[in-house]
């Protein structure tokens, strides 16, 4: 009894005060998240009024504004989902190379003007990077591969990867270096090289760190607006290469939204779209907290 | 008018529409309620402040709801005036002819899109069958109309605007475009991107011609201000007003101010071109 009142002292009034603050904060914060959701999914839901759900998933005929109107969704879906396996399949392998760089590899001097940089990276603004995609990357590609059009798969892909890039080297550089200096000591007394150490001592202990570095750079792709409304091309078509247009759902909510009538058939489709985009952003996060609970019991 | 009699004539406006069909029951009052086509928003809005200022005393109420609604809310005596940008629909003649009412359309003003290629495309001319080709995906190559062995890229507007909208009624007659046609949310934005691609068409509204981009004659005319007034452009349209022949008399004199001097100057400064009655 005395040792339970010794770990849980009584607390002051004050104590009290600021305990009850933080709980307010919270609940706060939580019923924000809450009431958000509720009000996505509640004007969503007005969509099946017109359109059955499954029209709307999986047909591909995006065509709001004509008579009768269609709202499938599919093309956008799979517009959000190409931009972003793309700019993972880059950022991926940069982002963690430039990590373990840092960690590994790069001189203490080195480290401390690369490390800041890549941060710096981080907040460029994303309509500066689109701007680039733009005006750059587009004419560049088009050019050089003889392509109809540089606003494609690829070039969101590469400005996206250009964004995630910063968050994952930075996360990713973090999980590593937390790695205990003693079981890389270890490795090293053991007679493992250096890439032997990096390879299969720090990468498996830092993997949580790392997958969910990654996952999150993704996060950020997946709901990126800006970039893709300039330079995917803006097509609602499901691409059959990477030098074709996409539409992305966020582009397309961008695109459409000040223009419609509140309360009609095509608000509520792109409520639905928002729906769906919440649904895979929760998704992912999910998928990175459950590799990080996964890999640290591992 | 009290405003006990005010609200009498409110209730039984939005009560008595049942009846209201009959044209001599219908309610006036001083107030103008004008609904309709939200791309003759902007002026119809910018009108009813100007014209608030000269006549105080009047009430005028501006929405914008799409042609489709504002003229179901005229035979239905719900608004005195709707703006459209298009002419009636054979339905929705019927429905004013089975409601005992008579609409009368005037024309306030005149709108046209310029069609544009990459200035390095020597295409300068094009039939509006090529152009529905192109848009609707039968015709792919610059070669199939006398140009370069070139993949066509065509760029559409933003499906939620006016000039979307237009496209699809006056080129396409309301069939689906091929999907792989680009977006660009602006006119600006289809200028930019046009003059940055050389396999690249699109279409603007009149007043955004910049950068390397060539306009288009269509069907052997080329766009202007003037091929739009006098009609002889053939991407160009009349934008509408419609009333009734039983309209109050505040109703007739907004409608008269529109297309007055006034209105009209009103009507360029916003961007439209001019109704030339």
């Amino acid at each position: 009894m005395s040792e339970a009142r010794l770990l849980a002292p009584k607390l002051s009034p004050t104590e009290k005060g600021f305990r009850l603050f933080f709980l307010a904060a919270a609940i706060v914060a939580l019923g924000q998240m809450f009431l958000i959701a509720l009000f996505l999914l509640n004007e969503a839901a007005g969509l099946l009024a017109t359109a059955p759900l499954g029209d709307f998933l999986f047909s591909k005929d995006w065509y709001p504004t004509y008579e009768p109107p269609e709202f499938g969704a599919l093309a956008l879906i799979v517009g959000s989902v190409v931009v972003t396996i793309g700019s993972s399949l880059i950022a991926t392998p940069v982002g963690l190379g430039l990590a373990i760089y840092l960690a590994f590899l790069a001189g203490r001097r080195k480290r401390e003007w690369i490390k800041p940089a890549v941060e710096l990276m981080a907040g460029v603004p994303s309509v500066v990077l689109g701007f680039i995609g733009l005006a750059v990357v587009a004419p560049f590609l088009q050019d050089v591969l003889d392509l109809p059009t540089g606003l494609n798969v690829l070039n969101a892909s590469f400005i996206l990867a250009l964004m995630a890039i910063p968050s994952i080297a930075s996360l990713g550089e973090d999980a590593l270096a937390a790695v205990p200096r003693d079981v890389l000591d270890a490795s090293y007394a053991l007679g493992a090289t250096r890439w032997e150490t990096i390879w299969k001592v720090a990468i498996p202990a830092a993997m949580s760190g790392l997958s969910t570095a990654v996952i999150l750079g993704l996060g950020r792709a997946l709901g990126e607006t800006l970039v893709v409304l300039m330079v995917a091309g803006g097509a609602a078509q499901i691409p059959t290469s990477i030098f074709d247009s996409v539409r992305p759902m966020t582009a397309t909510l961008a695109a459409e939204m000040g223009e419609t009538a509140i309360g009609s058939a095509h608000y509520h489709a792109l409520f639905a779209l928002g729906a769906v985009l919440f649904v895979l952003t929760l998704a992912f996060n999910l998928l990175a907290y459950w590799l990080g609970v996964r890999w640290r019991r591992g | 008018m009290t405003k006990i009699g005010f609200l009498a004539l409110a209730i039984i406006s939005v009560f008595g529409l049942g009846a209201s069909y009959q044209a001599a029951d219908r309610p006036r009052g001083e107030s103008v309620r004008i609904s309709g086509s939200t791309t003759l928003l902007p002026f119809t809005q910018k009108a009813a402040e100007e014209y608030l200022k000269d006549y105080p005393q009047e009430v005028v109420t501006v929405s914008g709801t799409g042609t489709g609604e504002g003229v179901k809310s005229l035979v239905d005596g719900v608004v005195d005036l709707a703006a459209a940008s298009r002419d009636l629909r054979p339905e929705e003649r019927e429905r004013a002819q089975a409601a005992k009412v008579t609409l009368r359309r005037v024309t306030v003003a005149k709108d046209g899109l310029a069609v544009i290629v990459n200035a390095s495309n020597p295409i300068r001319e094009l039939t509006l069958d090529q152009l529905r080709g192109i848009y609707l995906g039968t015709i792919n190559n610059w070669r199939e109309l006398g140009g370069q062995d070139r993949v066509i890229v065509p760029i559409n507007r933003d499906s939620s605007s006016g000039t979307f909208e237009m496209w699809i009624e006056m080129v396409l007659g309301g069939r689906k475009h091929r999907p792989d046609a680009q977006v660009q949310s602006s006119s600006g934005a289809v200028a930019y991107a046009v003059g940055g691609n050389r396999q690249a068409i699109g279409y603007v509204g009149l007043g955004f011609l910049d950068g390397p981009v060539a306009v288009v004659a269509i069907n052997g005319v080329k766009a202007s201000i003037e091929a739009v007034v006098t009609g002889s452009y053939p991407i160009s349209r009349g934008l509408y007003v419609f009333s009734r022949t039983d309209s109050s008399a505040s109703a007739d004199k907004f409608l008269n101010y529109l297309l007055g001097a006034k209105g009209q100057a009103l009507l360029e400064a916003e961007g439209y071109a001019p109704a030339g009655n």
